[in-house]
């Protein structure tokens, strides 16, 4: 598949292109990709956005039950957000030691990513289930469904990620950092960093304004 | 332990129509030529050939077909609910209470919306851009050709469960958008709304997927030379469509899996109660919805406009306002969604701006009639079919347009809403617009698919039986709304609109002649394919899908093009192009694959299992589905070459453009040269 | 007939609407939408929306007639040269072939500007017809045909509750209320408020008004005045279910004598609307008979647009007020996390069900059974559990 820039000059009486004899077919495929990946990414922003509207519409609809302030432990939040930001600093490192072409280092990065990822689903589960415990249910409230729904879909989201990072693992360990190895990282990456986006989002639209108002 | 409920859910004996004889013989029909068609394909030992060049092809050009077929096939189901329709509104009035119960009827008109734009107009329009825009733009595939056979039989699994709904359970009663409260959990307990979930969210995902994949092909895949601005009008109708669907298709998952929980856990987003707001359901919906109508139109514009300039002889009038009108269109389509509920009492000066607002639209909508228009003036109009549909199309669609203004004004919307006369405005605008698009271009591009043009005669049958139908089936529809009737009534008390009904009832027939002509049309047409084959450019084409051979080799293009003007093709024959007889090279292809069907089946059942109360078998499926995803990731060998030889043999063996009919005069053109160099800049 | 709507048209001419309507009002025919649109209209006219008795929907009337003939000015020509231009320049009858027409800057400029200055007309009637004939905003009663014929200068109040599938309309300040039958006195403007007990319906008279829409725990507004005798119907606009198409209700204009009559006969109707009686009503029923009662609970549709008719039930007010105090910031915080119970009988979410609780997912395109009462159709059965 041809990748010239569309706005490559040509001869006006060039009509066709000869391809060159086994130019790397591998990297020709790379730009659509993480093209591709970005504007999924932002059609996933969408659902957030979607989910982050309805949050505002529901964000005082307590129906007597309890409400942010009653709800929120805001130092075990803000633990969590430190977590998730960490994560994000050692994929970052992941990315350099893929550029550096250390294939044990990679793996070491991304182990450590994926543990602080499993601690941060770790902590967001320990929260929802002191909350259900305590009364505080998904079906409770318009203010607690809305919640629900989008911190765990953040934490979906995440979990999803975790399980990616497992994968790369296995099949960096297989195939070394060949080109589709490093698309794929690249990918996760944005995966990973448009995740803690997110997060900034709920910590401070849920849980900071939620304790201010 | 193992009860019936545990292993079956809510199925049981009742689940199944058979106290209904009309539906347990269209069960009988239906299962005894499914059981045909299948000992047919075993007989004829098709299963293998179905499976390697179909069921697991990743060719965009045979996936288009597919979407084709599917919606095709899914015509056919939502004509037969309005034929359904239109003779129970003609029957029941007064003591008659028609033959359809309450209950039945609700089904029926949901059914009818939902599938006609989720599974007719969208996978019409999404295989015509599939098979389209990436020959108009010289590319051998999309950007992703796996993601797109994934996306094709995502939608078809969502088609396939709308249809299971017929004869298994229920479908929703609560129109086609599913509406809450009357989606709730309590005031809908049973299947139906679950099967109208599952299925547009699954089929929902293939439509976001696929609307990714062409927006990544449009922005990466063209030929050199090809600048945005010299971008056939249909691609980029194409891409601002596509750009538009990947925009609003999330907020729909996103508000569909908000009804989910509602239903499946008990949350309170649209509820009535625990601070529940229905009307935020209602937003997103509509949010999704009216840049809806504009991803189904746009790509027609653009095959409109295709059509018009090959078919006048011309190029296309004011290209670069036609460009600029549709990205106007693209933006403000997202800033209108209010009109669909003025009536909810948001106050006067927010209800004037969506109203003004929806009315600005009309101005671009209005330039590009112009443009055809004066595309037509001056020029040499060819009256093949595909042109008389942009003729029908430009005469019906302005009254559409027309009546969509007005409805845009609110306070007579607040007499025309939810009437039929905004019924009528919505056939008329998506009938009158969107499907006589859609058969232009299949008239238009059939030969470029198959090699063989469509009969004539069964072709004009079908122009003329939906032209007259749609008048005369919506005009009394019109008037009747403007007397005051709303829409999805059941039984009316007032005898004297009556003869308005039977006259609909009548067009709903005329129409019926229209779908038949089409059927019996691509039947004959198969049978004398030889008579009916034409040339590589039988209409005298001006962009590069006809520069290619009828069909199209999988890899469409033996040398990628070179574009050096808007009309490239029209460009390169009039400069004198010849196809080069040699200099071959090995063409990179992906290779196909059976993953996607099997994830597009496990998702079908996931939705199964989940709309019955079957909980084993969703989470079953569930899991196979990640397993199988996560199997598809280990496969790094997903290409193959071509050989040059093979390239070589088809170009020389299919190639017709050096003696097709329309060929300008020799005479006129320079020496045929073969214009092969190096790109410049490489 | 015409002469009657001539007479009505609201002659203060201040306003951008006024002096559209006015001059449309030297029209010698009277259905010029009907005759621009299709001759076979012409019987629409006798239809509800075209002639109306109320000044709202007349306006509404008026202003459809007019937007239409506004996009006519561009739609007929357009039409016109799609024709003329698919004759003329058919191939082979030797019109002026130029296949390299395809750009004019003046062309474009025409092309651009004759809809957008349609759209600029249609916007300010739009602009100002929405204010003019916003729902929530009172007659104008000098712009309205009740100038000098209104005797009672306040607006007669009736609340308006859309039931599955039924109307219930109080009037507050008479003390009585009906099931489908709502009697309005002519020349007296009448605030409804609306809203629903559980489905989304559109509170619809054709004569007197435009639609809007009834939603559970909200409350819209409309004014409206009828201003002569008229025996008509009215509807809902918006499907809410199985119920819906029999959802109407009959609306009669009648004098002051006549309806103080009619309020008399209702008080004695011996029926009193009781949360009692409230709750065996919201039961869904269709088709159902009208009924007159008194009423003596003032408060009743306060608590249906707060939803806590039902005894024990938190009003929405009430809850709101504590919401506030929750996380209002401004309050109390209440000791520990200690909240209201919910309330309600909401049905639990599907994967909480044990499997008894499943149900049974039929296949409902068999009839129902006639006894039942989603599906009756039989006006005053039983099973529609009307009230006598």
């Amino acid at each position: 598949m041809a990748t010239i820039a569309p706005d490559a000059s040509f001869d006006r009486d060039t009509f066709h292109l000869i391809e060159k004899e086994g130019h790397d077919h591998g990297s020709a495929h790379a730009s659509p990709v993480l093209l591709g990946f970005w504007i999924y990414l932002m059609s996933d922003a969408l659902i957030f956005a979607s989910l982050f509207a309805t949050y505002g519409v529901l964000s005082t609809s307590f129906a007597g039950g309890p409400g942010p302030r009653d709800l929120f432990d805001l130092e075990l939040v803000a633990v969590n957000t430190a977590i998730l930001l960490v994560s994000s600093i050692t994929y970052g490192f992941g990315m350099l030691a893929m550029d550096k072409g250390g294939v044990r280092a990679v793996q070491g990065w991304l182990a450590l990513t994926a543990l602080l990822g499993m601690s941060f689903v770790a902590i967001e589960l320990f929260e929802f289930g002191t909350l259900i415990a305590e009364g505080a249910t998904p079906q409770r409230s318009g203010f607690l469904s809305a919640f629900f729904t989008l911190v765990a879909t953040h934490g979906l989201h995440v979990t999803v990620g975790i399980i990616w990072i497992g994968i790369m693992l296995v099949q960096v360990g297989k195939h070394g950092l060949n080109v589709v190895n490093r698309r794929r990282l690249t990918c996760l990456s944005m995966f990973w960093h448009f995740l803690d986006v997110v997060w900034i989002g709920v910590f401070s639209f849920v849980y900071l304004l939620g304790m201010l108002r | 332990m193992f009860d019936a409920k545990t292993i079956f859910g809510r199925l049981s004996l009742e689940s199944f129509p058979i106290h209904e004889p009309i539906l347990l013989i269209t069960f009988a029909v239906v299962a005894l030529g499914g059981l045909g068609v299948l000992g047919a394909i075993t007989k004829f030992k098709l299963w293998g050939y179905l499976w390697r060049e179909w069921f697991t092809t990743v060719d965009h050009k045979k996936i288009g077909i597919m979407y084709f077929i599917l919606g095709i096939v899914m015509l056919l189901r939502g004509f037969a609910d309005a034929v359904m329709m239109r003779l129970q509104q003609a029957m029941a009035f007064g003591a008659n209470e028609g033959y359809l119960p309450p209950h039945h009827y609700d089904q029926i008109f949901t059914a009818h919306g939902t599938i006609m734009i989720f599974f007719v107009a969208i996978p019409l329009v999404s295989g015509v851009i599939n098979f389209v825009m990436p020959l108009q733009i010289g590319a051998r595939d999309v950007a992703f050709p796996y993601l797109n056979s994934l996306s094709f039989w995502l939608t078809a699994a969502g088609a396939g469960l709308v249809m299971v709904s017929l004869f298994v359970g229920e479908f929703s009663t609560a129109g086609w958008l599913n509406y809450v409260p009357v989606a709730n959990l309590e005031n809908s307990p049973g299947v139906g709304p679950d099967y109208y979930l599952w299925a547009l969210q699954i089929a929902g995902i293939g439509t976001t997927l696929s609307a990714l994949n062409m927006v990544t092909t449009v922005i990466k895949m063209r030929a050199p030379g090809m600048t945005m601005m010299k971008m056939p009008v249909f691609t980029w109708t194409a891409f601002c469509s596509q750009v538009l669907a990947v925009a609003i298709f999330p907020v729909l998952t996103g508000a569909f899996a908000m009804l989910m929980l509602d239903r499946y856990v008990g949350t309170n987003f649209f509820t009535n109660d625990l601070g529940g707001n229905p009307m935020m359901y209602w937003n997103l919906v509509w949010l999704w919805g009216h840049p809806e109508v504009y991803v189904l139109i746009l790509p027609v514009f653009g095959i409109y406009s295709e059509v018009t300039s090959t078919f006048t002889g011309k190029r296309l009038f004011g290209y670069s306002s036609m460009v600029y009108a549709t990205v106007v269109i693209t933006i403000l389509s997202y800033l209108v969604w209010l009109h669909h509920f003025f009536t909810m009492g948001s106050g006067a000066s927010v209800n004037s701006f969506f109203g003004i607002a929806t009315m600005v639209i009309a101005i671009p909508t209005g330039a590009k009639i112009f443009n055809w228009l004066f595309t037509m003036y001056r020029g040499e109009i060819r009256f093949e079919l595909p042109m008389m549909w942009v003729i029908a199309f430009m005469l019906t669609f302005v009254v559409g347009g027309m009546t969509g203004v007005l409805l845009a004004v609110p306070p007579a919307d607040f007499v025309l809403h939810n009437s039929l006369f905004l019924v009528a405005h919505f056939h008329n605008v998506i009938i009158g617009g969107v499907v006589f698009g859609l058969f232009a271009g299949i008239e238009y591009w059939f030969p470029k698919a198959f090699g063989y043009k469509l009969d004539k005669f069964w072709g004009k049958v079908h122009f003329w039986g939906w032209v007259i139908g749609y008048w005369v089936a919506w005009t009394p529809i019109y008037i009747v709304g403007l007397m005051g009737t709303t829409r999805r009534v059941h039984h009316f008390d007032d005898p004297t609109l009556q003869p308005w009904f039977i006259v609909a009832a009548i067009g709903a027939g005329i129409i019926l002649i229209g779908i038949i002509g089409f059927i019996v049309g691509l039947v004959v047409s198969y049978r004398k394919r030889d008579q009916l084959r034409v040339g590589d450019d039988p209409w005298e084409g001006r962009t590069l899908e006809w520069s290619t051979t009828s069909p199209p080799p999988s890899y469409n293009f033996a040398f990628t093009p070179v574009v050096h003007d808007l009309d490239a093709w029209y460009d390169m024959k009039s400069r004198g192009y010849a196809h080069p007889a040699e200099g071959f090279r090995p063409v990179h292809m992906p290779r196909n694959t059976g993953t996607a069907i099997i994830q597009a089946g496990l998702a079908a059942v996931l939705g199964f299992g989940m709309i019955w109360y079957i909980w084993w078998l969703a989470v079953a499926a569930f899991v196979a589905l990640i397993a199988v995803t996560i199997w598809h990731s280990f496969d790094y060998n997903r290409d193959y070459d071509i050989p040059a030889e093979e390239v070589a043999r088809v170009s020389r063996e299919k190639l017709s453009y050096l003696d097709i009919n329309y060929a300008p005069e020799p005479a006129l053109l320079p020496a045929p040269r073969t214009g092969t160099a190096a790109p410049a800049g490489a | 007939m015409g002469l009657d709507i001539l007479s009505n048209v609201r002659a203060d001419g201040t306003s951008l609407l006024g002096h559209s309507m006015k001059s449309l009002s030297h029209f010698p025919v009277r259905c010029s939408l009907a005759v621009a649109l299709c001759a076979l209209l012409l019987a629409g006219c006798e239809r509800a929306v075209f002639n109306p008795a109320g000044d709202i929907a007349r306006q509404q009337r008026d202003l459809i007639v007019i937007s239409t003939g506004l996009m006519l000015l561009i739609i007929v020509p357009v039409m016109v040269l799609i024709v003329v231009f698919a004759w003329r320049y058919r191939k082979g009858k030797g019109g002026t072939y130029d296949p390299n027409f395809d750009h004019s800057t003046t062309l474009e400029l025409a092309i651009w500007s004759a809809p957008l200055l349609i759209i600029i007309a249609l916007g300010a009637l739009t602009w100002s017809s929405t204010h003019l004939l916003d729902p929530f905003r009172p007659l104008d009663r000098k712009a309205t045909a009740l100038e000098g014929k209104a005797q009672n200068s306040q607006a007669l109040r009736v609340q308006v509750v859309s039931l599955d599938w039924k109307w219930l309309f109080i009037y507050p300040d008479l003390g009585i209320a009906t099931v489908n039958d709502l009697v309005l006195p002519i020349d007296r403007e009448v605030r409804f408020d609306i809203t629903s007990s559980n489905m989304m319906n559109t509170f619809y008279a054709p004569t007197m008004a435009g639609m809007i829409y009834a939603m559970p725990g909200m409350q819209s507004t409309l004014h409206a005045a009828l201003d002569r005798p008229v025996d008509s119907f009215g509807l809902s606009g918006n499907y809410s279910g199985a119920g819906f198409s029999g959802m109407r209700f009959r609306i009669r204009g009648v004098t002051d004598q006549q309806f103080a009559g009619w309020v008399n006969g209702a008080r004695a109707s011996g029926r009193s609307l009781d949360t009692a009686t409230y709750l065996r009503l919201v039961k869904p029923s269709e088709r159902v008979p009208s009924m007159l009662f008194s009423v003596g609970d003032k408060d009743l549709f306060r608590r249906i647009v707060e939803r806590c008719v039902e005894p024990g039930k938190p009003c929405m007010g009430d809850v709101m007020a504590k919401d506030m105090g929750h996380g209002g910031g401004h309050g109390t915080m209440p000791p520990g996390r200690g909240s209201a119970p919910p309330h309600g009988d909401k049905p639990e979410g599907a994967i909480f069900k044990s499997p008894e609780e499943k149900g049974t997912g039929a296949n409902v395109t068999k009839p129902t059974d006639p006894r039942k009462a989603p599906g009756v159709t039989k006006p005053g059965d039983d099973a529609n559990r009307n009230m006598t």
